[in-house]
């Protein structure tokens, strides 16, 4: 970890400490009021904790130009960021958050023409749909380890952060605590319900938190179509193309128009924010991630509409071009947040539980 | 001299508080209002920003305040602190319109929280604010706004022509240029001059220079000594400020709450012959902190130097600045700057003096006390013996002066025998009218709530 980073972290929550007058807004400040003195570790607990909501900018009266010069979103967001390249898994891959943006353009554009070709090279004889394309056979020989070796690094840089933080073992209620907290943003409520603030300064609004929810939901009930159709396929036998009204449509197609709405609008919010009171250096990185979501979205979707007609044979390359490069770089890139994230919520908990 | 085009129905000059609450209210009674805020928008709010809540009346749970807290038992608590020195009509009309300003504040934009931990004494008397002052502030702005007030930043009033019984013109200085105004009614609501360090050397003596000033830069008393020169009434000592001990690191200017040390009552305080000249244990820190300025203030250069032990370390909250750490006493003494050998002859004398410390209770009056030692130290007196040692520097720090404008129940200054026609005055300018001595906690932005809507009423009446 850049000793410089965790160290300015620091020199700030000593002030926040001293102060207070935030406790209200999120879990960051009282789990910071739990310390006297704060080690790397908690001080990497509390980046990640923080979902850079920023109503403590802009309530704080030590804000430049004050010779103070507080920005605790943004002095944590950089430890958050550099937290993440430190449990990257394997280590070699840390570099790659810094490339984030670049990695998806490239990778969407080498993931489209590496399924095209292939598309394209073993086309199969026979099948419906888009296996008219692309044999189920394939897809499955891609994707499995796409999916599954994201996972693993994820799991392993995980553990490192367990470790980082000093968490002991997990309990169960600890990850409904996080479960609970997530699944209603709690932290982007602001303490007083009203919501956060980004993209108007100090005013409060829910639309940071309601275009989070969508991408959450709608990435989750994403998922569940894809989970569902696997389903489908291996335990009964029912292949793909499904109709509206099976599980993997009924599930998938509000899951893309969620995960589109929100994608588009939490990008739109990006380009309103003050990007000072983020890690500005990752900012591009995040935009390009919430680009790719809403490119798997939205292709997703027209894959859908564009069903029988001669448009698959590029739309399916595509949105599973996007898919591979989002799959790949989970654990590179701005997608690692959410798993994070649960970590840090799960931590909370326990340490609130013993508090 | 460019008089500005626009024709308003008040200049509200300051931009704290007690300015927000008369212009959010003069606008919602329809008048045209334009605050004249001095200090650039990153500071805007005066004093306001530093503050954390609201001292409030209430007969039963209201908002975050727990149990009740009734119009006797708050006035009570006001006398206990200004020793009587209180105007009792003004300061009941404070307490009892507290109550309702609390949800007037929520319906504007303010937003409360549990009382802040290491600070649970206040859960049933003082309404923290979420996100402390600040918060507050721009909310109040962001609702004047929408309302359609004016907001000047940087533009600093430097007279009100008095003509008869009336302000007919307001002169200030913004974008480099002298402009005025000529509106149907004034609010002051723009401070103390505790920031003007010549006012303060003036009044109180040359040791002033040596203090620090908690709260905005920006108070410089202009407004008050142009009106106060033209003969507008005046209230509260002259000479006097509200200062407490703070660390001697602290900014000249705005260091606000984190430079408040609570460690006193768990250590020895020397001067900077390392001579003790107080008894640190009198009483609970809470009830003695605002001594603490002026007995800093009365030592040599205004410096004092708090001396612990590694076992009082983690008995008060944390302060912005780490303490001075050393193994031993003369190393700490070197440290500090501190001649070494009168340290540790203080140190030694002062734990002969201790007694048997078993009875050692940080939250009460515990009577571990000294015995034989001038001057003693009455309750948590536990020898200085456990290294390492640590050390803090002590300086006076400002909160804010007592002159100010005197108004009458409507908030409405005077001159002679007769008001000032279009003339209010709301918050700590005219807080002397209230607070004769001392301070309540909170009771600030009562007296800016309370009088700023007063103020704000009575203005957009006269103009409408």
């Amino acid at each position: 970890m850049q000793t410089d980073l965790i160290q300015e972290a620091r020199r700030q929550a000593e002030i926040c400490n001293a102060c207070r007058y935030c406790e209200g807004y999120c879990s960051v400040f009282p789990a910071l009021h739990r310390e006297r003195a704060f080690s790397d570790g908690d001080i990497t607990q509390l980046a990640n904790l923080c979902h850079n909501c920023r109503g403590c900018y802009y309530a704080c009266q030590y804000t430049a130009p004050h010779e103070f010069d507080l920005n605790l979103p943004r002095a944590l967001a950089e430890v958050r960021q550099a937290s993440w390249k430190d449990h990257a898994w394997p280590r070699g891959f840390a570099h790659l958050f810094d490339r984030s943006g670049v990695l998806m353009a490239g990778g969407l554009v080498l993931g489209f023409a590496l399924i095209f070709a292939l598309a394209q090279a073993l086309r199969p004889d026979s099948g419906a749909g888009f296996y008219a394309y692309m044999s189920h056979g394939l897809m499955v020989t891609i994707f499995t380890p796409a999916f599954l070796l994201p996972l693993l690094a994820i799991a392993v840089s995980l553990r490192g952060y367990w470790r980082t933080v000093g968490g002991g073992p997990v309990r169960p209620g600890d990850i409904w605590g996080a479960l609970r907290s997530a699944g209603r943003m709690k932290n982007l409520d602001g303490g007083h319900g009203d919501g956060c603030n980004f993209e108007d300064e100090d005013r409060f609004s829910q639309a940071r938190r309601h275009f989070h929810q969508a991408v959450l939901y709608g990435f989750l009930l994403s998922f569940a179509s894809t989970a569902s159709g696997t389903v489908l396929h291996y335990a009964f036998g029912i292949e793909a193309p499904y109709g509206f009204f099976s599980l993997p449509k009924l599930l998938g197609v509000p899951g893309g128009l969620l995960l589109s709405v929100g994608c588009a609008g939490l990008a739109w919010l990006k380009l309103k924010a003050d990007p000072e009171l983020g890690a500005p250096a990752a900012w591009g990185g995040e935009m390009a991630f919430v680009l790719l979501l809403f490119a798997v979205a939205v292709s997703g979707l027209a894959l859908y509409a564009a069903t029988g007609t001669s448009a698959v044979a590029w739309l399916l390359p595509l949105h599973l071009g996007a898919v591979l490069t989002f799959f790949l770089l989970t654990p590179y890139s701005k997608m690692a947040h959410g798993f994070y994230r649960m970590a840090a919520l799960t931590r909370d908990a326990a340490q609130n539980r013993a508090a | 001299m460019t008089a500005i085009p626009d024709s308003y129905d008040i200049a509200v000059i300051g931009g704290g508080n007690a300015a927000l609450c008369a212009a959010i209210t003069a606008a919602e009674a329809g008048a045209r209002v334009l605050i004249l805020e001095t200090a650039p928008k990153p500071y805007r709010g005066g004093n306001s920003r530093h503050t954390r809540n609201f001292r409030c009346m209430h007969s039963g749970p209201l908002g975050p305040l727990v149990e009740s807290y009734s119009e006797e038992e708050y006035f009570s608590d006001l006398m206990k602190v200004t020793g009587g020195k209180t105007d009792e009509h003004l300061a009941r009309l404070a307490i009892r319109t507290s109550e309702d300003c609390l949800p007037w504040m929520e319906a504007h934009g303010v937003r409360f929280q549990p009382s802040l931990s290491g600070t649970l004494s206040l859960a049933r008397t003082n309404a923290f604010f979420l996100g402390g002052g600040k918060g507050l502030v721009n909310a109040y702005y962001r609702t004047a706004e929408a309302l359609g007030v004016e907001v000047l930043y940087e533009a600093a009033v430097t007279h009100l022509d008095l003509a008869d019984d009336r302000i007919a013109q307001v002169t200030f200085t913004h974008a480099g240029e002298e402009k005025t105004v000529t509106p149907k009614s004034v609010v002051v609501a723009s401070g103390g001059f505790q920031a003007d360090t010549d006012w303060l050397a003036r009044a109180w003596g040359p040791a002033a220079r040596n203090f620090l000033i908690r709260g905005t830069p920006y108070n410089r008393g202009v407004v008050l000594s142009d009106l106060l020169d033209q003969g507008v009434e005046q209230v509260g000592d002259p000479t006097q400020c509200h200062a407490v001990a703070i660390d001697g690191r602290a900014p000249k200017f705005d260091g606000g709450i984190v430079t408040r040390l609570d460690c006193v009552p768990f250590s020895i305080v020397v001067n900077k012959e390392a001579q003790r000249f107080y008894d640190e244990g009198e009483d609970v820190w809470p009830k003695r902190y605002a001594i603490w300025g002026r007995l800093v203030a009365a030592q040599p250069d205004q410096v004092g130097y708090v001396i612990i032990d590694a076992k009082s370390l983690k008995l008060f909250m944390p302060s912005v600045f780490p303490p001075i750490e050393a193994a031993t006493l003369p190393e700490l003494a070197e440290k500090m700057g501190l001649p070494p050998d009168k340290l540790c002859a203080t140190v030694d004398e002062f734990n002969a003096a201790c007694g048997d410390p078993s009875g050692f209770h940080p939250t009460e009056l515990d009577g571990v006390s000294t015995s034989g030692l001038t001057p003693p130290k009455t309750n948590w007196a536990r020898p200085i013996t456990e290294p390492p040692f640590y050390s803090y520097s002590l300086r006076t720090g400002v909160t804010f002066t007592y002159l100010g404008l005197k108004v009458d129940e409507n908030a409405q200054c005077r001159i002679g025998d007769r008001p000032v026609t279009n003339l209010w005055a709301a918050g700590e300018t005219m807080a002397g009218s209230i607070l004769g001595q001392g301070y309540l906690a909170g009771f600030g932005m009562t007296i800016g709530t309370v009088f700023g809507r007063i103020a704000g009423k009575e203005a957009a009446a006269h103009a409408n």
